[in-house]
C-alpha cells in the first residue's frame, strides 16, 4: 500500500520532482566521489569554492559553455531520438574526423598555422555533411538498410580520420599535437571565442527548433502524413541533420566525437521516462543535458586528471539509470508496482470467487450459507499451487476477508462473503454479455471474462446491469463451474 | 473495363472520359517498385458523394494506389486529378487516414495533439496551434466518440481508439475527399459501428470517401460503390452491379476459401 501511494505522489508531481531528485542525487554522488577515491588529488578548499562559485574567469567560461552545450544537445537530441535516427548522429560524429585532419593539412600547406579552430571546425562540418550524404547515397541506391549504411559510413570515415591524423603528425611544418583532443574532447582548452561560438550555435539552434517545433514533431511522428499534407519532409530532415551537425561540431572540443552521441541521446532518453508529452520531454532533456555538462565540467576543473567528456557522459548515464528506474511516466519501478498491484487484485478476486462457487455448488437453498471450506477443495477448484494458494489466503486474511476457522479449512468473513458475491456477480454479468454480444461460446467464456473483469469499473457494471437485467442477485453461471477444476 | 458514370462532361474538359467535376480521376496510372510494376493501367473515375470500397487480395496494390493519389510514391506513368487538378494544388480538399501500423504509438503526444495535426497545413509554417485549433480538435474527437480521452497519451489507447484518433485527425482537415487505408483493420465491434456511422455522415454531407477494405462480407453493406483491384482494375462501379461472384473470381483468382467466404457474404446480402 505504501508503494502505491508513493507511486501516486510521484506520478502526480511529475517532472518537477524528477528535477529535484536529480539535483539531490547528483549532489550526493559528487560528495561521495570526492570524499573516497580522489582524496589525494583534491584541491584545497579555497580552490574548491572558487570553482564551484565560478569565481575564476576561465572556469566560468568552461562551465558556462559546457552547460549551454548540454542544454542544446538535449534539445536537438530529443528530435533525433524521436526521429529514430540515433545511430545517424553517431556516424555523423565519426565522419567529422577526416575533415579535421584534412583541414589542418590544407591550412599548413597554405602557409597558415594549422590549428586555426574555425578552419578545423569548418573541415569537420564539411566531412560530417559528406558522411551523411554517403549514408543517404548508400541507402537510396542500393537495397541496404539504414543500419548497414550507417555502420559502413561510421567505421570507414573514422578509419580515414585516424589515417589522416597520423599523416599530419609526420608533416615537417607545424605541430599537429592536440588534434587527437577532438576524439576524446578537452574541455579545459576552451577559450573566449569558443564560448561565443557555443552560445551562438545554441541560440540559433534553439530559435530554429522553437520555430519549426510543430513541423519537426509531425515529421517525427508521421512522415507519410506530413508528406501528404505537403510539408517538405526531405528538407525538414536536412534541417534536423544540419542542427545535429552544428551541435556536434561545436561539441567536438569539449566532449569529443566519440562521446558526443551520448550527450545527444542520453538526456533525451532519460527525459522520456518522466513525461508523455514531447514539449516537457524537450525541456527536461535540455535541463538534464545542462546538468550533465555543468557537473562534468566542474568536476574535471576540480580534478584536471579526469577528462570532462567522460564525466559528462557518466553523469548523463547516471541520470538515465535513475530515470529508468524511478521515472514517473514509464519507469521500471512504476510498472512493476502497477503490475504487482494488478496481480494481487486478480489473485484476491479469483480466491473469493472460487470460495463463492464452492459454497454455491455445495448448497441447494436460495440463500447460500457461509460455511467453512476444506483447503483441498479450494485447491482443486482452480489450477493453483498449494504455496500460491497459501499466499493468497495470507493476503485475504490481511484484508479481513477471512475469519478464523478449524485447521485445514477456511471461512469467509462477513465482509469477505459480501465481496465474493459482488465479484462473482460481476464475473457472471460479463460472461453473459460476452455470450450474448460477442458470440463467444459458453465453454470459452470463462477465460475471456477472467481477463477483463478485473478491470471492470463501477460505471461499466451499471451498464451491464441495465443491458442484461439479471433477475437473481447473483445470476447463475452460464457454464458448468465444477469443470473449472480442470487444470 | 470499368464502368464510367454518366456525368455531364463540359466542353472544356481536356479528357472527356475523365470529367473535372469528379473528386478523383486516374488516367493510365502505373507504379513500379524496383522496376517491378505494382499496379498498372489504372483508369478510374470516382463520382462525388460516394462511399467507395477499394477491395482486392493482399499485394493487389490497394495501398499503393492510395499513396500514388497522394503523391507519396513516384508514378512510372499516368495522371491523377483531384477535382480536375493535380494533387499538389488540391491538398486542402483531401484528408488522409494512413494505416494504423504506420506510426509508432509510443510517441509522446496526446490524442488531442494528434488530432490537432490535421490543422497544421491550414496553419502553415511557424504558426503555433492555438485555442481555435484545439477546440476544433476536441470537437472532432467528440464526433468519433472519444472526447473523454483527449488528454490520454496515445499508447494508452486501444486499437479501436487509436483508429478513431486517426479518423478525427482527417476530419479536422475538413476535406471533400478522404482516403482511408484500412480503417476497419483490427478494430473492436463498437469502433466498426462508429466508423460506419461516420462514413454515412460524411456521405450525407456530400463528401467522397475511398476506403481500403478487407472484409468482403461487409462490402455490400458499407459501400455503395466498389473498386475491385488486383494490380489492374477488375471492375469499378455501383456495388449492386459490380460486386458479383464473377468479378470477385477475377479479382481473387483461385483463392477458393476467400471466394467461398465471399459467396457466403453475397447470399447473406441477398436474403
Amino acid at each position: 500500500m505504501r508503494g502505491m501511494r508513493l507511486a501516486g505522489i510521484l506520478a502526480r508531481s511529475g517532472p518537477l520532482t524528477a528535477l529535484l531528485l536529480l539535483f539531490a542525487s547528483s549532489a550526493v554522488w559528487a560528495g561521495n566521489g570526492a570524499a573516497s577515491a580522489w582524496t589525494k588529488s583534491l584541491p584545497d578548499p579555497s580552490e574548491f569554492v572558487e570553482i564551484l562559485l565560478l569565481q575564476n574567469y576561465n572556469t566560468r567560461l568552461v562551465v558556462g559553455g559546457t552547460t549551454l552545450l548540454g542544454a542544446t544537445c538535449g534539445l536537438v537530441g530529443t528530435f533525433l531520438l524521436l526521429r529514430k535516427r540515433s545511430l545517424l548522429g553517431d556516424s555523423l560524429a565519426h565522419a567529422t574526423l577526416p575533415g579535421i585532419g584534412i583541414a589542418f593539412m590544407l591550412m599548413v600547406a597554405a602557409g597558415f598555422t594549422g590549428k586555426n579552430l574555425p578552419g578545423l571546425l569548418a573541415g569537420a562540418t564539411a566531412s560530417g555533411a559528406a558522411g551523411m550524404l554517403a549514408v543517404l547515397a548508400i541507402r537510396n541506391t542500393t537495397r541496404l538498410k539504414d543500419d548497414a549504411a550507417m555502420g559502413i559510413a561510421l567505421s570507414v570515415s573514422f578509419g580515414i580520420g585516424i589515417a589522416v591524423l597520423r599523416l599530419t603528425q609526420n608533416m615537417p611544418q607545424g605541430s599537429a599535437a592536440g588534434l587527437e583532443s577532438f576524439i576524446y574532447g578537452k574541455t579545459a582548452s576552451m577559450v573566449f571565442s569558443d564560448f561565443w561560438l557555443i552560445t551562438g550555435v545554441s541560440l540559433c539552434t534553439t530559435v530554429a527548433c522553437a520555430m519549426v517545433l510543430k513541423e519537426l514533431t509531425l515529421l517525427c511522428f508521421d512522415e507519410q502524413y506530413a508528406a501528404a499534407q505537403g510539408w517538405p519532409t526531405l528538407y525538414l530532415d536536412f534541417l534536423l541533420i544540419g542542427l545535429v551537425i552544428a551541435v556536434t561540431v561545436v561539441g567536438l572540443q569539449s566532449v569529443g566525437l566519440i562521446l558526443i552521441i551520448a550527450f545527444l541521446i542520453t538526456p533525451a532518453s532519460a527525459a522520456r521516462f518522466w513525461t508523455n508529452r514531447y514539449t516537457s520531454m524537450i525541456l527536461l532533456a535540455g535541463v538534464i543535458g545542462a546538468v550533465s555538462g555543468w557537473f562534468g565540467s566542474s568536476f574535471s576543473a576540480l580534478l584536471p586528471r579526469l577528462p570532462a567528456g567522460a564525466i559528462i557522459v557518466l553523469t548523463a548515464a547516471s541520470i538515465f539509470l535513475f530515470s529508468m528506474f524511478f521515472g514517473t511516466a514509464r519507469g521500471v519501478l512504476l510498472r512493476w508496482i502497477e503490475h504487482r498491484r494488478l496481480r494481487r487484485r486478480v489473485g484476491r478476486q479469483h480466491l473469493l470467487r472460487a470460495a463463492y462457487e464452492i459454497l454455491e455448488t455445495g448448497s441447494n437453498q436460495p440463500h447460500i450459507p457461509n460455511v467453512s471450506i476444506p483447503f483441498p477443495q479450494l485447491l482443486a477448484h482452480r489450477s493453483w499451487s498449494a504455496a500460491h494458494l497459501r499466499k493468497l489466503l495470507r493476503d485475504a486474511r490481511r484484508e479481513d476477508h477471512l475469519e478464523p476457522s478449524a485447521p485445514g479449512t477456511i471461512r469467509l468473513s462477513e465482509n469477505g462473503f459480501g465481496e465474493a458475491a459482488r465479484i462473482t456477480r460481476n464475473h457472471r454479468l460479463w460472461e453473459l454479455y460476452l455470450i450474448r454480444h460477442a458470440d463467444i461460446a459458453p465453454s470459452h467464456v470463462d477465460r475471456d471474462a477472467d481477463m477483463v473483469e478485473h478491470i471492470l469499473g463501477a460505471e461499466l457494471v451499471h451498464q451491464l446491469e441495465a443491458e442484461l437485467q439479471p433477475r437473481a442477485a447473483v445470476p447463475a453461471s452460464p457454464h458448468d463451474i465444477t469443470a473449472a477444476a480442470a487444470p | 473495363m470499368h464502368t464510367t458514370a454518366s456525368a455531364t462532361s463540359s466542353a472544356v474538359d481536356l479528357r472527356p472520359e475523365h470529367p473535372a467535376a469528379f473528386p478523383l480521376t486516374v488516367h493510365d496510372l502505373t507504379v513500379a517498385y524496383h522496376r517491378r510494376p505494382v499496379i498498372w493501367d489504372i483508369e478510374l473515375n470516382i463520382p462525388e458523394g460516394r462511399l467507395v470500397g477499394l477491395v482486392g487480395p493482399n499485394g493487389a496494390g490497394k495501398s499503393t494506389l492510395l499513396r500514388a493519389c497522394l503523391d507519396l510514391v513516384p508514378r512510372t506513368s499516368g495522371e491523377i486529378q483531384i477535382y480536375g487538378q493535380p494533387y499538389r494544388r488540391q491538398r486542402n480538399l483531401v484528408g488522409y487516414v494512413p494505416q494504423r501500423e504506420s506510426v509508432d504509438w509510443d510517441f509522446p503526444v496526446s490524442a488531442l495533439d494528434v488530432v490537432a495535426m490535421g490543422s497544421y497545413r491550414k496553419l502553415g509554417w511557424f504558426k503555433r496551434v492555438g485555442a481555435v485549433e484545439l477546440q476544433n480538435a476536441r470537437d472532432m474527437l467528440d464526433q468519433v466518440g472519444i472526447a473523454h480521452l483527449a488528454g490520454r497519451q496515445i499508447s494508452q489507447l486501444s486499437g479501436g481508439q487509436q483508429q478513431r484518433v486517426f479518423l478525427a485527425r482527417a476530419l479536422a482537415q475538413d476535406a471533400s475527399l478522404y482516403f482511408m487505408d484500412e480503417p476497419f483493420s483490427a478494430v473492436d465491434a463498437a469502433t466498426e459501428v462508429a466508423i460506419v456511422e461516420l462514413l454515412r455522415e460524411l456521405q450525407a454531407r456530400k463528401r467522397t470517401c475511398l476506403v481500403v477494405h478487407h472484409d468482403l462480407s461487409t462490402v455490400a453493406q458499407y459501400f455503395d460503390w466498389v473498386v475491385l483491384l488486383n494490380m489492374r482494375i477488375v471492375a469499378a462501379g455501383p456495388t449492386a452491379e459490380v460486386f458479383t461472384r464473377e468479378n470477385l473470381q477475377k479479382t481473387y483468382g483461385g483463392k477458393l476459401s476467400v471466394l467461398d467466404a465471399a459467396a457466403e457474404a453475397l447470399r447473406h446480402g441477398a436474403s
